[in-house]
């Protein structure tokens, strides 16, 4: 589990454990989510699984500075790996008050046991939690080896940390950016996506362009232009990235259509006419063997957009500008 | 045709781990120039490659392929596999040299990308003839 291994919440609960009215207890009847995931989850999901135990010929006096130390308040007894009984704080406490300090846990450990298994649904120990009134219960595995504790606390932590989870794993699902077009009122909206391309870093050559296809998708964009759009823009940032000192991608994304501005500070292409035919290319040999740099690339970018221009100055540099329809 | 059915057409091994082996391919290319794979391909294509650097998986990202198979026995790199399995794009590996990769596939029923506008343009500028029949799939 991703919660944090302190036990302090377990001692905390456990001194209030035969109180009774818990928070798990009394959830209200309206949190049906909760409800939902109380049945769901399993025992093993959100149990402690780093169990302290003692075993039955352990001083009450040494168990007093266990619990004492590792601030919890209850602990399994095992004998020989077998679960014998539970000790809690109030076991001690009593034999506090009647001066039996030198007495074994073995003597004052509660010996009928009440465990729930590993498998089971939450539920259930929400249940026992709410009709014993205990502080914690052991949990064993189906050949009722013990596999862990728990306490309310751990409930409350797992029920907590599972809804987290969910609706993180929701809003990545559900969430459509397209809303932005309609929540927000202008006489145009659009969106203005700006990425650097660095030169000669093929480890990270075609983030930009992964980034805005993904950006297109979440904005409701139909696969077919958005595939043309990721084509033409891998495209130009592989140029960019094989030719140029560096540059940028500026997407401006409206409702209707959009505006890929590909610019680079050099060194210019003399001649663009050639550079336009078909398998002409000034890629070097490098390039080559990662199966780039065909001279296809600019062709393609023109059959992938809708609007293309394309200017380059020597010494100055490149700026193509694609314009695609989104609708 | 499932990736499943790829396999055993070319008698191959799945290089990622968990893939779902019932996902179905339309078509296939084959190609070592990327260029190509961004040019001649459609959106649910299985790409056969004898390359192995992760710019091959930006690009099949790009171009919608479906799967990667590469060929000539060859593996690829540990950066590559792990961007595949960010991008859920499966990994399969064929013993065979493209050629015959190519002509299992084609034999087991797996048909091209087909004909596209930009290679007939080509052709006809130097045949100067029609291109025969345009059998584009995609826009």
């Amino acid at each position: 589990m991703r919660r944090p291994a302190s036990r302090t919440g377990a001692a905390h609960d456990g001194v209030q454990g035969s109180h009774g009215g818990s928070a798990v207890s009394e959830m209200p009847a309206e949190l049906t989510r909760v409800q939902e995931l109380v049945y769901e989850l399993k025992i093993a999901q959100i149990m402690t699984r780093d169990v302290i135990t003692v075993t039955p010929d352990c001083a009450i006096r040494d168990l007093k500075e266990l619990l004492r130390v590792k601030r919890i308040s209850g602990v399994p007894v095992l004998q020989d790996g077998a679960l014998v009984g539970m000790i809690s704080i109030e076991n001690v406490i009593r034999a506090l008050e009647k001066g039996e300090l030198d007495a074994t846990v073995g003597d004052k450990m509660t010996r009928q046991v009440q465990s729930v298994y590993a498998d089971d649904s939450v539920v259930s120990a929400v249940r026992l939690f709410a009709r014993l009134g205990y502080g914690r219960f052991p949990v064993v595995d189906s050949e009722r080896h013990l596999a862990g504790i728990l306490t309310k606390g751990d409930i409350v932590r797992g029920l907590l940390h599972q809804m987290e989870v969910q609706w993180h794993t929701e809003e990545i699902h559900r969430y459509r950016a397209s809303h932005i077009f309609e929540d927000i009122e202008s006489d145009q909206t659009g969106l203005i996506l700006r990425y650097f391309v660095r030169p000669h870093d093929f480890v990270h050559g075609g983030e930009a362009s992964s980034k805005i296809k993904r950006a297109l998708e979440r904005l409701g964009a139909h696969p077919r232009v958005v595939r043309r759009v990721a084509v033409a823009t891998y495209e130009a940032e592989t140029n960019v990235m094989i030719h140029t000192y560096g540059g940028e991608i500026i997407a401006e994304v409206r409702p209707e259509r959009m505006r890929l501005t590909v610019v680079d500070s050099g060194p210019g292409i003399d001649d663009i006419e050639r550079a336009m035919q078909p398998g002409y290319s000034t890629a070097p040999d490098w390039i080559r063997e990662l199966g780039f740099g065909a001279g296809m690339g600019l062709n393609n970018i023109k059959a992938c957009a809708d609007e293309m221009k394309l200017n380059s100055e020597v010494g100055v540099g490149t700026r193509l500008e694609l314009i695609f329809a989104l609708q | 045709m499932t990736l499943e059915d790829v396999l055993a057409a070319i008698d191959g091994k799945a290089i990622s781990t968990g893939i779902d082996l019932s996902t179905s391919v339309a078509m296939s290319c084959g190609a070592d120039l990327m260029s190509d794979v961004l040019t001649f391909t459609h959106a649910g294509t299985l790409l056969l490659t004898g390359l192995t650097n992760p710019q091959v998986i930006r690009t099949a990202e790009m171009a919608g392929i479906q799967a990667v198979v590469f060929v000539r026995g060859k593996y690829p790199p540990p950066e590559t596999i792990a961007l595949a399995e960010e991008e859920g794009i499966p990994l399969l590996a064929s013993r065979y040299t493209m050629y015959e990769t190519c002509g299992r596939l084609y034999q087991a029923g797996l048909p091209s990308c087909g004909l596209f506008e930009l290679a007939s343009k080509t052709w006809l500028e130097a045949f100067g003839e029609e291109a025969g029949q345009q059998d584009r799939r995609g826009p």
